[in-house]
């Protein structure tokens, strides 16, 4: 059934694109661009008009019409983001200095509203002890409160999200998951950067055995998928473990760091290759310094820009390969407040969606909560990308 | 002629070798598991007979080169051995591992396998004519609104975690219009069709994913070709833009594209672990998941291995398909 009205709707689409585009070149326009546009304008361009006009139109009636609860604050959502990128970069064309303006004359909203929030969730972890109301582990006699504060339909006004099945305050463990999410996953992705660029500067200055040894290896460990080789391992990981959960959430970072230091390998010794070959190089091997101080005094400078632009993308994966550990079980382990694991907790609670719209929105908050940060560094680093490549074409 | 099939061989052989090099990778790493596979499998109140009778039965108590050559000759004869859950179950009631009668690795993985090849199937057969077509009209309207529309949209997905984007469509799909089922429990004996709505869900995720990438690297193949001179030409002698991309662009873009369709085919079957888990579709992704919490060390080698398997079969493929799409790759000089 709804595959018939699908079908018919996308037909009738195609169907008034093409009349729109005959009545366009039927009517004599007063301007004499408008009837050239129109000359020209291809089949799909008018198709394009009409899909957009009913993209439009039925989010007016889903929003205005139906009043269907997600979908309203999904839209609001999205215009809040939109505007607030646009506001930073309004702000951050008039504020600061030449330099700084002068990024932000060149900069898409997207980007403004990426920095907008990284700042915005640094701050979240580092002052997430001052900003949270409890602690994240604070057990209150008030089990399984509803979000909202409204003791009439089950909720608490003192936990403005309600608390979970221990009674632990949700709000509290959302914005220590900030700090305990994104602090361990930046900390992976640090010591992955420092194997990764150690390694392959090294490969790549020394050449020879220690090329092939260390290439030859990152070749077999990238052979197998990395979500999969991290559950392997932390199978066994967990069994050295034991009950000791600090030490299952050492050996997750060590297991991530040491897997996705392959992909910085490959890339830093890409990047060096092309460095050791320049005559500065040569000129400190002559003058005889250190191999320390070759690699990060001399090469590594020299390749700061590609690997910032791969920092951020390696931190979006690393962030998103604990929080599915953490979801799926095997991650960061309790008491800490962890977004992917509340993720899992309160996934059951999407069911009430036609109920109780809030409560089904906590499992969305806290895979949204994960899902904004990643896009927002996606965003950062696809505005870099495009800066640094796009000026030679 | 006679060069490709060289080529082609090559490859073949490295893969293989690649494949030998990830089964020692995966063996090494389970042998460095603390203590005794017979301790782990019979939990703390084994008695020592039981401990010894099932490190007979298991052939713990070889050495471990001879171990892996025993685990690799089983596995080129299609045995994976004997899971742990099932030796325990047999141990305890009285039954010997060598007797059978008991499900092997094999026989639970066989149907699951199915189940997540067809996942894999129906997201791909969505997601690779969309992608190709959206990758096609994002070029061809490149920095218009809609590419940029496209752009933020395919950003957004591909950096999203894959239980948000499944939940959003469960809320939406499942939850508020019940459209399809948000439990796909696939089983043995249910027509295509029955089949199909049950695993939708799963695979609109995925295919949400993996479209967003293969629709982003198949527009920049086409944009990267259309500063050449000879799709000016085209556009000089006033073929529509729509047929340049069509006939000239596309054809010299094929390799990239076909590279890039076949690691998200891979990705597809590797990357299925989480949808499958928050589907609760019996995959092959799901048992991995459980078996790893559980410590089924012969189950979690046995699905290593296979999506290892399937990871360098799907490399190999489009790297022949590269081969076979270019003829400067095919005729070396």
């Amino acid at each position: 059934m709804i595959l018939v009205y699908l079908i018919i709707s996308i037909a009738g689409i195609f169907a008034l694109g093409w009349l729109f585009r005959w009545t366009g070149q039927k009517i004599n326009w007063p301007k004499d661009e408008w009837n050239i546009y129109f000359r020209d304008m291809s089949y799909l361009v008018g198709v394009g008009f009409i899909f957009a006009v009913a993209l439009i139109l039925f989010t007016l009636y889903v929003y205005f019409i139906l009043q269907i609860k997600f979908f309203v604050w999904g839209v609001q959502l999205l215009v809040i983001c939109g505007l607030s990128g646009y506001i930073f970069r309004f702000l951050g064309r008039r504020i600061g200095t030449e330099g700084s303006r002068k990024l932000f004359r060149s900069m898409p909203v997207t980007a403004a509203f990426g920095i907008l929030t990284v700042i915005l969730y640094a701050l979240l972890a580092i002052f997430a002890d001052f900003i949270a109301p409890y602690e994240q582990d604070e057990i209150f006699e008030v089990i399984n409160a509803l979000p909202g504060g409204n003791p009439d339909l089950g909720g608490d006004p003192r936990f403005l999200l309600g608390t979970d099945q221990l009674g632990r305050d949700l709000l509290s463990r959302l914005i220590y998951g900030a700090q305990n999410t994104v602090g361990i996953a930046f900390a992976t992705t640090v010591f992955s950067f420092l194997i990764g660029i150690t390694g392959g500067f090294l490969a790549a200055t020394l050449g020879g055995w220690v090329d092939q040894v260390l290439s030859r290896a990152v070749d077999a460990l990238m052979a197998i998928p990395q979500l999969i080789f991290a559950l392997l391992l932390m199978t066994i990981a967990t069994a050295w473990a034991g009950s000791n959960k600090v030490m299952i959430m050492v050996y997750m970072v060590l297991i991530i760091a040491v897997l996705d230091s392959t992909r910085v390998y490959r890339l830093s010794r890409a990047v060096g290759l092309n460095i050791v070959v320049m005559d500065f190089i040569e000129a400190a091997k002559v003058r005889g310094e250190t191999l320390r101080y070759l690699l990060f005094r001399e090469i590594l400078p020299n390749a700061t820009a590609p690997l910032l632009a791969e920092f951020g993308l390696r931190f979006c994966f690393v962030f998103l390969t604990i929080s599915a550990l953490s979801f799926l079980g095997i991650g960061i382990q309790p008491p800490l407040a962890d977004w992917g694991t509340m993720v899992r907790d309160l996934a059951q609670f999407i069911n009430f969606a036609a109920f109780s719209p809030l409560t089904a929105t906590l499992p969305l908050l806290a895979a949204g909560a994960i899902a904004l940060l990643t896009v927002a560094v996606n965003f950062i680093v696809d505005w870099v990308l495009h800066k640094s490549s796009g000026l030679k074409s | 002629m006679g060069s490709i099939f060289g080529i082609i061989l090559r490859r073949i052989v490295l893969g293989i070798l690649t494949l030998f090099v990830v089964s020692l990778l995966i063996f090494a790493s389970v042998n460095m598991l603390p203590g005794d596979f017979a301790q782990t499998i019979l939990g703390q109140g084994a008695t020592p007979e039981a401990v010894e009778s099932i490190r007979e039965d298991l052939g713990l108590n070889k050495h471990p080169v001879q171990r892996y050559l025993d685990w690799l000759g089983g596995i080129i004869q299609g045995d994976f051995g004997v899971s742990f859950a099932q030796a325990n179950f047999a141990e305890y009631g009285g039954t010997s591992v060598e007797l059978g009668g008991i499900a092997s690795v094999a026989d639970q993985l066989a149907p699951r396998f199915k189940n997540t090849m067809f996942l894999a199937g129906v997201s791909a057969a969505i997601s690779v004519p969309l992608s190709v077509m959206l990758g096609i009209l994002a070029a061809l309207y490149s920095n218009s609104i809609f590419d940029r529309a496209i752009n933020i949209s395919t950003l957004s997905s591909i950096s999203s975690p894959e239980f948000f984007l499944a939940y959003i469509l469960i809320l939406f799909l499942a939850v508020l219009n019940p459209i399809f089922p948000s439990l796909s429990n696939v089983y043995e004996g249910m027509t295509f069709w029955e089949k199909l709505d049950r695993t939708m869900l799963p695979a609109l995720t995925l295919t949400l994913i993996v479209t967003a990438h293969m629709m982003r690297m198949t527009r920049a193949a086409i944009i990267n070709l259309m500063v050449s001179p000879y799709i000016e030409m085209a556009r000089l002698k006033g073929t529509a833009p729509l047929m340049i991309i069509v006939r000239h662009a596309l054809p010299n873009s094929l390799a990239p594209i076909i590279n890039v369709i076949a690691l998200n085919l891979a990705y597809l079957i590797t990357g299925v672990v989480v949808v499958e888990v928050v589907f609760v579709y019996p995959g092959i992704g799901q048992l991995f998941v459980d078996s790893v919490k559980v410590r089924d060390i012969p189950i979690v080698q046995a699905c290593c291995l296979i999506f290892a398997a399937s990871y360098i079969l799907l490399n190999l493929l489009a790297d022949i398909m590269t081969i076979l799409s270019n003829p400067r790759l095919r005729h070396p000089k």
